[in-house]
């Protein structure tokens, strides 16, 4: 049985993890995808060929309804800083809060005002206009995941405050919350993984109209553009912006480091770097283990004998809560990057030798491809949110100590089952009309 | 720093309830009045382009009130923390209802999402005019029993109601006689704001039958507003003090009375935005001689042991208050930009526009 306290902690923890689960499914999407619709419309202004304009239509479609449900499923998760967590929001408010009411203030309004303008205003504004705002809410969809990031590695890195004796954290440093060396290698990890979701998605309708012998010529397009730009963010996941993002974890959160790659005990000589495994919290241990020796010690100090510190040099009880939760979270996502740039370079090698078209094999497994940077996105960000646990503010800041003190775990039980209920059915209907969209396919003006 | 910020956060979300407060009160009128497809769609059309950015108002002033009152924020949001949620599942049907209508020709589906609009709509104008009564009643904060505060002194937590439905109960709810109040007050005043909106942008064959609603439900409005004023003092004994120490604060009562006074000459008015433009100054009048007369208490305390919370205890320290002001200048100036490229490119009736698949 869980104390009343404790239960508390749980539901809010759940809706937490629920709601921007769910929230982010459609920003990593929009995000990369408004960088490959203003290519498409680039393209046209530069070529004067119609298909491009057609293309980068098709897929403002699909952004438009991405964007909807973003907005709407962002809301909630300002709002539960105050619902849910208002400890923390009294005590961190004055720094957290200021970069998420840049967000509100920089980007909301940029986005807002001119995603209508964008979607609906191709007649009215004429083609550089429409190209002006497509790049307007491109810039605004960015300078918000800048923003978030911004925040997010203030919890992880904490930088410019002061913590006044009634536990309060002031700031006394504005331009230290933009300067932070968490901050940029995360900023640009994010971005470029959400321009892998963008690229999967694109190459994958491509595929799939190719395999169904229908939109071929807009099939070929998606496909050809989704390998290049999906070539590209693949690598940029992993080099430098994921390395440079684990550099970090090693340095300032090395107890992080240790559960995200299953060390238990420090080795002697250089550390292994563990492919498979299941962590086995009652022996301490991975159970069967695959591993390849010296290699996460080069990768992390260019060393092949650095010594990397296991989780028996620390403290338990400033060990992250969920081990094999973050372990998981780290090797799905490692192992899906990983099979990402294998494919994508298989496809661009035939896209070179001029047969992707025809390469069956290839063209199947980007269509089954197709939820995994989802996936990855998602375990990759569970990573960083369990590696900080159990901290909210690290080494600061302990999750117990931030959650609201007089809403019931019954109120929040009940608020995250309508959440559920909600959810599932935005869920749906999103598939439904998202499917709609893609079985109608691109159209082009009938002139 | 405070009382700039007081002032900022008191600017946004007056701009959110009268620009906002124009989408919730069409969604009233497309619920209740309109029958006709063409007048849906005029409708719609009507908001279309607007009511996403208006949203944003709301999105903003949480994330201002955030930075710079942090403790109020805190307190107020776990304290409210029901009505909060209900606010959100309400926003995201209405957007839900805009957004997906048009995306399949089905009369049913049609019909699930214009209700969906409708009532969510109106349903947001009773919970924000709600929201307001509570703010002026006040809370029991640091639920305090016989004398002794349960949590710290800031911290409450509200029930949606309690059985008697009175605004002096030991055990206060969010809804009782006097929030309600409040809530039909905001019905009936956006309703009027929303006609006035699509009469401003649209021609639709409602506009002549609206203008009569409008000259109707101000009587209404009137009465109400009497009604309310004469039970004010059951929640606030002398809610006129602030009034008479500083009498340059009775602008605002004023506005607010010029503006439901203009309303009853709706039906000579030659142009169709002087109804809009009387119908925001209403709003703007009446939420800002609401809030004047607790100032500066933002929230009251219904019990002697804790101290209201107030602009000043609750604020951020000062230090991020003054590096705010920088950004917020910037950032202001760019909104102010947006909105006019905005209503320039959207400016006359909507019908004549023809605003592509919308």
């Amino acid at each position: 049985m869980l104390s009343g306290m404790e239960d508390m902690l749980f539901y809010d923890r759940m809706q937490f993890a629920f709601t921007i689960t769910f929230h982010y499914l459609f920003p990593q999407l929009t995000m990369g995808l408004s960088l490959i619709i203003l290519y498409f419309k680039g393209k046209f202004l530069v070529t004067k060929n119609i298909k491009y304009n057609d293309a980068a239509k098709f897929w403002m479609k699909i952004f438009a309804l991405n964007f909807a449900m973003g907005v709407v499923t962002g809301i909630p998760m300002e709002f539960q800083f105050g619902t849910n967590w208002a400890k923390f929001s009294e005590l961190t408010g004055g720094i957290i809060g200021q970069t998420l009411a840049m967000e509100g203030m920089f980007s909301f309004f940029l986005e807002s005002s001119f995603l209508g303008l964008f979607l609906f205003g191709e007649k009215l504004l004429g083609h550089k206009l429409h190209f002006l705002t497509g790049f307007l809410v491109f810039l605004g969809s960015w300078a918000s995941g800048f923003l978030i990031i911004a925040t997010h590695s203030w919890m992880q890195y904490p930088v410019g405050y002061e913590i006044l004796d009634n536990g309060k954290f002031v700031l006394t440093n504005f331009s230290a919350l933009f300067s932070n060396p968490w901050l940029w290698p995360s900023y640009l990890h994010n971005q470029a993984a959400s321009l892998v979701t963008a690229s999967f998605f694109v190459a994958a309708i491509g595929a799939f109209y190719l395999l169904q012998k229908k939109h071929s010529e807009y099939g070929k397009l998606f496909l050809t553009t989704g390998v290049v730009f999906g070539l590209i963010s693949s690598i940029l996941v992993a080099f430098p912006t994921g390395d440079l993002t684990a550099k970090n974890v090693v340095k300032h959160q090395p107890v992080t480091f240790a559960a995200m790659e299953g060390i238990f005990e420090t080795e002697k000589g250089g550390s292994e770097i563990v492919l498979i495994g299941q962590p086995n919290m009652l022996e301490k241990k991975l159970d069967n283990k695959i591993a390849v020796p010296n290699i996460l010690s080069f990768l992390t100090y260019q060393n092949w004998n650095a010594k990397i510190k296991g989780l028996n040099e620390f403290d338990p009880k400033d060990y992250p809560k969920n081990i094999p939760g973050l372990y998981y979270g780290y090797h799905i996502m490692v192992g899906l990057g990983t099979i990402f740039i294998g494919i994508m370079l298989l496809a661009s090698i035939q896209l070179l030798r001029k047969k992707l078209f025809q390469t069956k094999w290839v063209l199947w497994s980007l269509v089954f491809l197709l939820p995994f940077p989802y996936i990855a996105n998602t375990t990759g960000w569970y990573t960083a949110e369990l590696g900080r646990q159990p901290w909210l503010v690290y080494n600061l800041l302990r999750t117990a100590d931030g959650a609201s003190p007089t809403v019931s775990s019954g109120n929040t039980l009940f608020t995250l089952l309508g959440f559920i209920g909600l959810y599932l059915l935005l869920g749906m209907l999103f598939l439904i009309l998202v499917g709609k969209m893609i079985h109608k396919g691109p159209q082009t003006l009938k002139a | 720093m405070e009382i700039f910020w007081y002032l900022v956060l008191m600017f946004m979300l007056t701009m959110y309830i009268i620009l906002d407060g124009y989408d919730f009160g069409a969604g009233i009128i497309h619920l209740f009045f309109a029958k006709k497809e063409k007048d849906k769609k005029a409708i719609t059309n009507a908001i279309g382009p607007f009511w996403d950015a208006n949203e944003v108002w709301l999105i903003a002033s949480g994330g201002v009130l955030f930075f710079a009152f942090p403790t109020l924020y805190a307190s107020s949001f776990s304290g409210f923390y029901l009505p909060l949620i209900m606010i959100l599942w309400l926003l995201i049907f209405r957007a839900i209802g805009l957004e997906l209508r048009g995306q399949v020709h089905n009369p049913m589906w049609e019909t699930i999402w214009d209700k969906a609009f409708g009532i969510a709509s109106l349903l947001l104008a009773l919970f924000f005019g709600i929201a307001l009564g509570n703010v002026v009643r006040g809370v029991n904060l640091g639920m305090v029993e016989n004398g002794i505060s349960k949590y710290e002194a800031h911290y409450f937590f509200l029930p949606l109601w309690n059985p008697t439905l009175s605004p002096h109960a030991e055990n206060l709810g969010i809804i009782d006689w006097f929030t309600v109040l409040l809530g039909i007050i905001s019905v009936v005043a956006l309703t009027i704001h929303g006609a006035n909106w699509i009469i401003f942008k649209t021609n639709s064959s409602l506009n002549d039958k609206l203008k009569q609603l409008i000259f109707v439900l101000n009587i209404m409005l009137s009465a109400l507003i009497v009604l309310s004023l004469s039970v004010w003092h059951f929640i606030d004994e002398n809610p006129f003090q602030n009034f008479v120490e500083n009498s340059v604060l009775l602008i605002f009562p004023m506005l607010m009375l010029t503006g439901l006074i203009g309303l009853f000459r709706i039906k000579s008015f030659k142009k169709d935005g002087m109804g809009f433009l009387f119908s925001s100054l209403f709003l703007l009048g009446g939420l800002t001689s609401t809030v004047a007369s607790i100032f500066p208490n933002v929230l009251t305390s219904t019990n002697q042991t804790n101290p209201s919370l107030t602009i000043y205890n609750t604020a951020a320290n000062d230090y991020g208050l003054s590096v705010g002001v920088y950004w917020f200048v910037i950032a202001a100036i760019l909104v102010a930009i947006y909105v006019f490229i905005q209503y320039k490119v959207f400016k006359g009736k909507m019908d004549d526009i023809g605003y592509g698949e919308h």
